[in-house]
């Protein structure tokens, strides 16, 4: 690790200036991501911003009936707050089945929806990879891409965001609200995360001085409380996801869906939100051959790779376990 | 307090942390992780360094109480925080009793992951009896112990010995002798681990 300097951030405009001022500076929420690479020598900035003393670590109510959750609240506290599980069951739920519970216990929000890609050859500085080194090349396309994307990827990087949080956010269209060097702005939490396309060293459309103040929870609706997150992974607990879904749904009195909500995790450079199996669904029975058959649907624009392959099933069969759960039907 | 250079330019600090009740003053370079200045500076090697990346969980700690991975933790962040590492568990002469449930159930063999595993229990106790869930506590109704709970909340804390059939009840064994506050219940029963 190179050796760096470190300030503790008083005021969300100080924090954003000290970054401004030297560009080899980042912020530090709870560590547990950007410690990691910096012992792995992925990132090695010169200035740590400590924003966790920030007073950003509130959970209150919006005018509009929605949540605001500052940037600094600590997934554990998130996940266990009883407004949160009763009107959001799916973002509690995603909260708890990431990481461990000491993990939760450090991870800020923020730092949550900016943590990177788990992908081997971004953590191991001896090998190329697009989205550390541009332009060296994306050995995981063929190598080891089991656990990598078949959404949305590009020929530079098939990484995927590894959020189970930032995955619910989506289905519930949450949006971020950012400080930065130009003033105050909010983004639909969809539009922060970027495709990889011909630059992968840019995770999201953040500048690198833009701190996250806040992420918004819109008011909760029938959609949002019947909703859940089921994760599949290599073990029981304490393992990123290979595939994951956060799903959210509300029937009209004749039985058909008048709304439903499905986000992917796992397969693509950002959470996935399933919008043609949401369309095709909306208005229709709620049966699980339609189930299957949306989530066909939206997996029709998979590219996976050979050792990937397992996630187009994978994917779909998350998306009618949840939904026929939901539904409160007997999966097909 | 922390003393840093206003201009935000030395890789060093001079610090006090407040470990075990007790506070030390330590000039630190700034890559110094938490677990590093307590083993390395402050002698306290109880805590472990496993796998130096938050994957294990030997080098668990509770800071104001709540655990977390020491390795993750940089020193000069912790500044202003209460640190209790395993060496601040016993009162005296007399274990903690999550200390004590580990020996009555000889949960650990070679014995290098049982500091992690003992704070984090401590931690999971804590967390229990404020009512948080976990990824398998039902919806509805307080947080019940049991064999899955205790799985599920451990699961940060390796054991390559594979003690768990052992660790999972100690763990329940002063939950129970602990957690008599109301809402929370333990259901460990003897012949029944997995
Ligand atoms: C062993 C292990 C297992 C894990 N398993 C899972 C899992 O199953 N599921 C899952 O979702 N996650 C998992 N994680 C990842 C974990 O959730 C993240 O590391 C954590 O959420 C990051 O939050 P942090 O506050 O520690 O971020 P930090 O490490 O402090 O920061 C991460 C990034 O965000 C930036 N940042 C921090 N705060 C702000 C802010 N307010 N504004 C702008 N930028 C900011 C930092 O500069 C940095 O680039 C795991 C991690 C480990 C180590
Ligand atoms: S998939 Fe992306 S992160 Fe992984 S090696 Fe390729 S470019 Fe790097």
């Amino acid at each position: 690790m190179k050796p760096f300097a470190y300030a503790v951030a008083e005021a969300p405009v100080q924090a954003v200036h000290q970054l401004s001022a030297r560009p080899g500076a980042k912020f530090l929420g709870g560590g547990t991501n950007l410690v990691d690479l910096m012992r792995l020598g992925v990132e090695s900035p010169e200035l740590l911003v400590d924003v966790t003393r920030l007073e950003l670590d509130r959970i209150e109510p919006t005018a509009t009936g929605g949540i605001l959750v500052g940037a600094g609240v600590r997934n554990s506290d998130l996940a266990a707050d009883p407004r949160i599980r009763a009107a959001y069951p799916m973002l509690s739920q995603a909260l708890l089945s990431g990481a461990s519970g000491q993990l939760r216990n450090m991870a800020t929000v923020g730092g949550n929806l900016l943590q990177r890609t788990r992908c081997v050859y971004f953590q191991d500085v001896t090998k190329p990879c697009n989205k550390r080194e541009p332009g060296t090349g994306c050995p995981a396309r063929t190598g080891a891409h089991r656990d990598l994307a078949i959404l949305g990827a590009s020929e530079h990087c098939i990484a995927t965001h590894p959020s189970d949080f930032a995955v619910a956010l989506a289905a519930l269209d949450a949006r971020v609200q950012i400080t930065g060097p130009a003033g105050d702005r909010a983004l639909a939490l969809a539009d922060l995360y970027r495709a990889p396309d011909e630059d992968p060293s840019r995770d999201t459309v953040l500048d690198p001085a833009d701190l996250i103040t806040a992420v918004e929870i819109p008011t909760s609706r029938e959609a949002h409380r019947n909703s859940l997150y089921r994760k599949a992974r290599d073990r029981a607990s304490y393992a990123f996801a290979v595939g994951s879904v956060a799903a959210g749904l509300s029937l009209a009195p004749d039985g058909t869906i008048s709304e439903v909500r499905i986000a992917l995790g796992a397969v693509a450079h950002k959470p996935w939100r399933a919008r043609r199996a949401e369309s095709a669904l909306t208005g229709n029975p709620a049966t699980p051959e339609q189930f299957r058959r949306a989530a066909e649907l939206e997996l029709a624009a998979a590219e996976p790779l050979p050792d990937n392959a397992f996630k187009v099933e994978l994917s779909q069969n998350l998306i009618v376990a949840a939904l026929s759960t939901l539904a409160g039907v007997e999966e097909a | 307090m922390t003393t840093t250079d206003t201009r935000s330019q030395s890789t060093t600090s001079t610090l006090r942390l407040q470990v075990n009740g007790r506070e030390h003053e330590l000039a630190l370079d700034h890559r110094t992780s938490l677990l590093d200045a307590l083993r390395e500076h402050l002698g306290l090697t109880g805590s472990k360094k496993g796998c130096d990346h938050g994957q294990c969980g030997a080098c668990t700690v509770l800071l104001d109480g709540r655990r977390v991975n020491a390795c993750l933790i940089l020193a000069v962040t912790a500044v202003g925080r209460e640190i209790t590492t395993v060496e601040g568990l016993a009162d005296g002469e007399d274990l903690h009793p999550v200390q004590q449930a580990f020996i009555d159930r000889d949960a650990f063999q070679c014995g290098y992951c049982t500091p992690g595993q003992i704070c984090s229990a401590v931690g999971v106790l804590a967390e229990a009896r404020s009512g948080w869930p976990s990824a398998v506590t039902p919806p509805e109704g307080g947080v019940q112990l049991d064999e899955a709970e205790v799985r599920e909340r451990m699961s940060g804390n390796l054991c390559r010995c594979g003690a768990y059939a052992n660790i999972v009840p100690a763990v329940l064994d002063a939950a129970a002798a602990e957690l008599p506050a109301p809402g929370i219940e333990t259901a460990y029963h003897e012949g029944e681990s997995r």
